[in-house]
């Protein structure tokens, strides 16, 4: 029987950044995918002909440039593009507009508060030294800080003195950064509710959190430290849906030697004298490996993959009680011409960004309320795009996709499980909300697909649907995340790694979670990490 | 106390959306300014269309110092600060003593945030007893109005809603009587006073950004067009010429004035915390008067000097040879890196080579021999590398009697 050198469990972006980086290394690297596609979260599917479907993630920042350039994904096709800002609507039939141009910007929110206008620049400081303070410990791995080793001490230092180079009020300023809730922190700059709601909805997306909860600024800064070829803080769409990140990965992996089987479900991690060998498949099938890296977030891999008897009782009960809640859901249309938004000026380049239709944060709140009684938003919060208007790859001309992202999205409906009805319900609720701001807009419909935490999980395989693979709080982050004392991409079970957002630094489209995994793979084997350039300077 | 902190009415909201089409926005004198640009030459001057040179800069640069120089200064952000608590608010934000600015008055002043660093320099007009206006370079509104919490005052901003020119040059005192504002010799340097015209009122002040006699002109946007035209119709005599942005740099570096963002970072800009600066780190330590009560800031500076912890010292150089050291490193016996040119020209006036660099204490304080800039001149495709003496002088690196004159000669 053909022994791998490593199987990586999913063909998530994590999953293949890890499979590269280790068959580049010259490892014999065996993929499997449940799904007959490969891509995880982040796929371009054509549900309905002629129009491409970024079904789940859908805009592109936090991806690892390093990352593109080492596994010289633009020779495979990958490509992304700067979007403008974006909107929210208001109620009273105006709008807010983030625009790319500083001085536009500033004169639109001069609209709403002359003074909130002033203290943009104030903001855009402080949170860009929070992301200046952070951005280089992305591609590091979190030390062990009850660990004596010289790597983990040194790192230990290397976070000291990054953060003693912080004067004493940054100091204060970054620990409350990580503490506090959106809604407080933005209170200290603006003082208008609609330019607070357009910068909060940073703050909960994804997250089963409301504004004011404690923590949510900290997810702010994840959503603020990505950038589009050097411009920080940019979003972008990969021209051809999300999938064409992933279709890169695949194609750059396949061209490197790797082995990909799509449509192979893994059943269970085989353990043998507390060391993974390999897994089985759905049917029955066995694959050995000399190591076993997992995609699939840390609650699925170590209590659906791994038997319990294999794993230590403190880690079994904190991977039990890891958060990782479902919070959002997704509406996908295909639309059979441009929307009409009659608030927004035809030749608004709005229409090329990401649009919403919260403009407080009290509104917001009151649709994590619904969450917390277990029901979705009777008024939710959209993130919408229609990348078609910059790709035109993705539907035929003068025809458009449109992503909508939706919060808040329970994992169960008042407890039960998700019906049929319920999905269309909160269909139901997404589409009358575009409506209501763009007049005939259903009738411009041809095609939606509707993505409850249900299907997330049931396709994807993200518990519970949860976008980042575990919540991006204080307590679950860096050395913490996704437990502690395993947060080095090693698990309790020999040769078992862990490479998906569940780990250090978190979900987003990112890569840094799979090739950090790599970097404590290849040290474990004694290899190199010569095909692996060094994290970008901040400088 | 009440804030303008307003929240916009839909109507007025809607009103302003199309903002979006007009990225840079015109200045009120752009018919004039756009005939006369015949290099079409543009940069963006805080969101405004503003022009780089408009035929010539050299010569435009000639025109500030043997004639008269109009140049457009209606980009510089302005705020308007009134009310009776006026002076003691403005005594508490900026680091002079605003008591000592009488009405008519004008003086160069900054601010700071609450640990000294200064947020921006600009002019302070005292108009009135109750009625100031506070120019500079960069957006303040929040800082101001948090700054006014307790003091019965009225902040805004009138950066749209007021023009402002600046006639500089040795013929502008004579061109300006020319055109009939009565009185105008009466004003000596940093004096204010109103004129008629049309149907309201122009301030001019004897200040400006050249070292040179000049004056700088306010009025209500609405009369802005006709102001220009004003000064164009008895200027032709005078030899006024329209200016640009290079030529003026290039004298306000003779007159050793600082830019904020140009020779310093203002402090809310500031990403890296140790490019912040206190006032006594960028020339502008003779502005603080610990003296006057509590100001944003003054402990900070005072904890500063007593403890000497202030790092950097902003200096005026004289440099060998004639190729200019911008943004060229400044180096202690060749060898240690010292600091870093922030602007410098050979200049016409001085025939000098000069420049303005920020240095790390103790050199420029305490060590002041023995400095170099190193220059990398690119010509042809190829740097050219030049290590050139340099050598502290005071600024300004020139001094024109005309400038403080009384009155003021015919040129």
């Amino acid at each position: 029987m053909k022994i791998w050198d490593a199987i990586i469990i999913g063909g998530g972006h994590n999953g293949l950044v890890n499979a590269c980086y280790l068959q580049r290394a010259g490892l014999d690297v065996l993929v499997v995918e449940k799904n007959d596609w490969v891509g995880g979260a982040a796929t371009s599917r054509e549900l309905t002909p002629g129009f491409l479907y970024s079904n789940c993630s859908y805009v592109c920042s936090l991806f690892r440039p390093e990352i593109m350039r080492d596994l010289e994904l633009p020779r495979f096709g990958l490509q992304v593009i700067s979007y403008e800002g974006g909107a929210v609507f208001t109620r009273d039939g105006d709008y807010l507009a983030n625009y790319r141009d500083h001085h536009a910007h500033r004169r639109e929110f001069a609209r709403f508060s002359p003074k909130d206008a002033g203290a943009y620049d104030r903001y855009a400081r402080d949170v860009t030294r929070q992301c200046r303070f952070i951005q280089p410990l992305l591609m590091r791995t979190a030390p062990d800080p009850t660990s004596l080793k010289p790597r983990d001490l040194g790192e230990l230092l290397y976070l000291a003195k990054k953060f003693a180079g912080l004067g004493a009020a940054e100091m204060a300023q970054t620990l409350r950064f990580w503490t506090m809730s959106i809604s407080d922190f933005l209170d200290e700059y603006f003082e208008n509710d609609v330019i607070k709601a357009n910068f909060a909805l940073s703050g909960i997306i994804g997250t089963a959190l409301g504004p004011m909860s404690p923590g949510t600024a900290y997810v702010l800064l994840h959503h603020y430290m990505g950038e589009v070829d050097g411009s920080v803080g940019a979003w972008g769409y990969a021209r051809g849906g999300m999938g064409a990140v992933t279709r890169a990965l695949a194609d750059s992996f396949r061209a490197s030697g790797g082995t990909i089987r799509t449509g192979a479900a893994v059943e269970q991690v085989l353990v043998k004298g507390g060391k993974a060998i390999g897994v089985v498949l759905d049917g029955g099938e066995e694959i050995r490996g000399k190591l076993v890296v997992s995609n699939a977030d840390v609650k699925r891999t170590f209590l659906k993959l791994v038997e319990e008897k294999e794993l230590p009782e403190i880690f079994l009960r904190r991977v039990k009680n890891f958060k990782i809640r479902g919070s959002s859901g997704k509406v996908n249309i295909a639309l059979d011409s441009m929307p009409e938004f009659p608030a927004l000026p035809k030749d608004s380049p709005v229409y090329r960004g990401d649009m919403h239709f919260t403009d407080s944060i009290e509104r917001m709140e009151r649709g994590y309320d619904d969450w917390k009684a277990g029901r979705w938003s009777a008024d939710p919060f959209l993130d919408m795009v229609i990348p078609t208007t910059l790709d035109p790859t993705m539907a035929p001309p003068g025809k458009h996709f449109m992503s909508c992202f939706v919060q808040y999205c329970p994992p169960k409906v008042e407890g039960r499980d998700w019906t049929d009805a319920d999905r269309d319900g909160f269909a139901e609720t997404v589409i009358s909300q575009i409506a209501d701001y763009s007049p005939g807009f259903r009738d411009r419909i041809v095609h939606m697909e509707v993505r409850t935490p249900r299907e997330l999980e049931a396709e994807v395989g993200l518990t519970e649907g949860n976008i980042f693979q575990g919540e991006l709080t204080f307590d679950q982050l860096l050395f913490n995340r996704p437990v502690p004392g395993y947060a080095q991409y090693r698990s309790p079970v020999g040769g078992l790694y862990m490479c998906g957002s569940s780990t250090h630094p978190g979900g987003g489209v990112m890569g840094a979670p799979g090739r950090n995994a790599a970097a404590e793979i290849l040290r474990d084997l004694s290899l190199g990490a010569k095909h692996m350039s060094p994290a970008h300077d901040v400088i | 106390m009440e804030n303008i902190s307003v929240i916009s009415p839909l109507s007025t909201r809607i009103a302003a959306q199309s903002h979006f089409r007009t990225l840079r926005l015109p200045s009120p004198f752009q018919p004039r300014i756009e005939a006369l640009a015949k290099t079409q030459d543009w940069y963006d001057w805080a969101g405004y269309k503003a022009p780089n040179s408009l035929w010539d800069s050299e010569l435009e640069y000639f025109a500030i110092r043997s004639q008269a120089a109009l140049f457009d200064i209606s980009p510089m952000v302005k705020y308007r600060i009134e009310g009776p608590d006026a002076e003691a608010c403005l005594n508490r934000i900026t680091l002079r003593d605003v008591v000592k600015l009488k009405p008519g008055r004008v003086h160069y002043t900054a601010w700071c945030d609450d640990e000294g660093h200064v947020l921006d320099d600009g002019t302070l007009f005292r108009l009135t007893d109750e009625k100031f206006r506070l120019c500079c370079q960069e957006l303040h509104l929040p800082w101001l109005l948090d700054s006014a919490c307790g003091f019965d005052v009225r902040i805004e901003e009138e950066t749209e809603a007021v023009a402002g020119l600046a006639l500089q040059g040795p013929t502008s005192f004579a061109l300006l009587r020319d055109a009939g504002f009565a009185g105008i010799e009466k004003l000596k340097p940093f004096d204010l006073a109103d004129f008629p015209h049309e149907n309201g009122m122009v301030t001019i002040s004897r200040t400006g950004f050249t070292g040179d006699l000049g004056y700088e002109l306010f009025v209500e946007t609405s009369l802005a067009l006709s102001l220009w035209d004003r000064l164009w119709q008895v200027g032709e005599h005078r030899g006024l010429r329209a200016i640009g942005y290079q030529a003026l740099n290039r004298a306000r570096i003779e007159a050793g004035l600082i830019v904020a963002n140009a020779d310093f970072s203002t402090a809310e800009h500031a990403l890296r915390a140790d490019r912040v600066r206190m006032p006594d780190e960028i020339g502008l330590g003779f502005m603080v008067d610990v003296e006057k009560g509590h100001f944003n800031g003054r402990a900070a500076i005072i904890k500063a000097r007593q403890n000497t912890t202030m790092r950097h010292v902003l200096v005026g150089l004289e440099i060998e040879g004639n190729i200019p050291a911008e943004h060229a490193i400044v180096y202690h016996r060749k060898k240690r890196e010292v600091g870093l040119v922030s602007a410098a020209i050979w200049s016409p006036t001085a025939k000098r080579n000069i420049a303005i660099a920020s240095l790390s204490r103790p050199f420029g304080d305490t060590i002041t021999d023995d400095l170099w800039v190193e220059i990398y001149a690119m010509r042809e495709l190829k740097y050219e590398r030049l290590m050139k003496r340099a050598k502290i002088v005071p600024r300004p690196f020139i001094k024109l009697d005309r400038r403080s004159a009384n009155p003021p000669a015919d040129f």
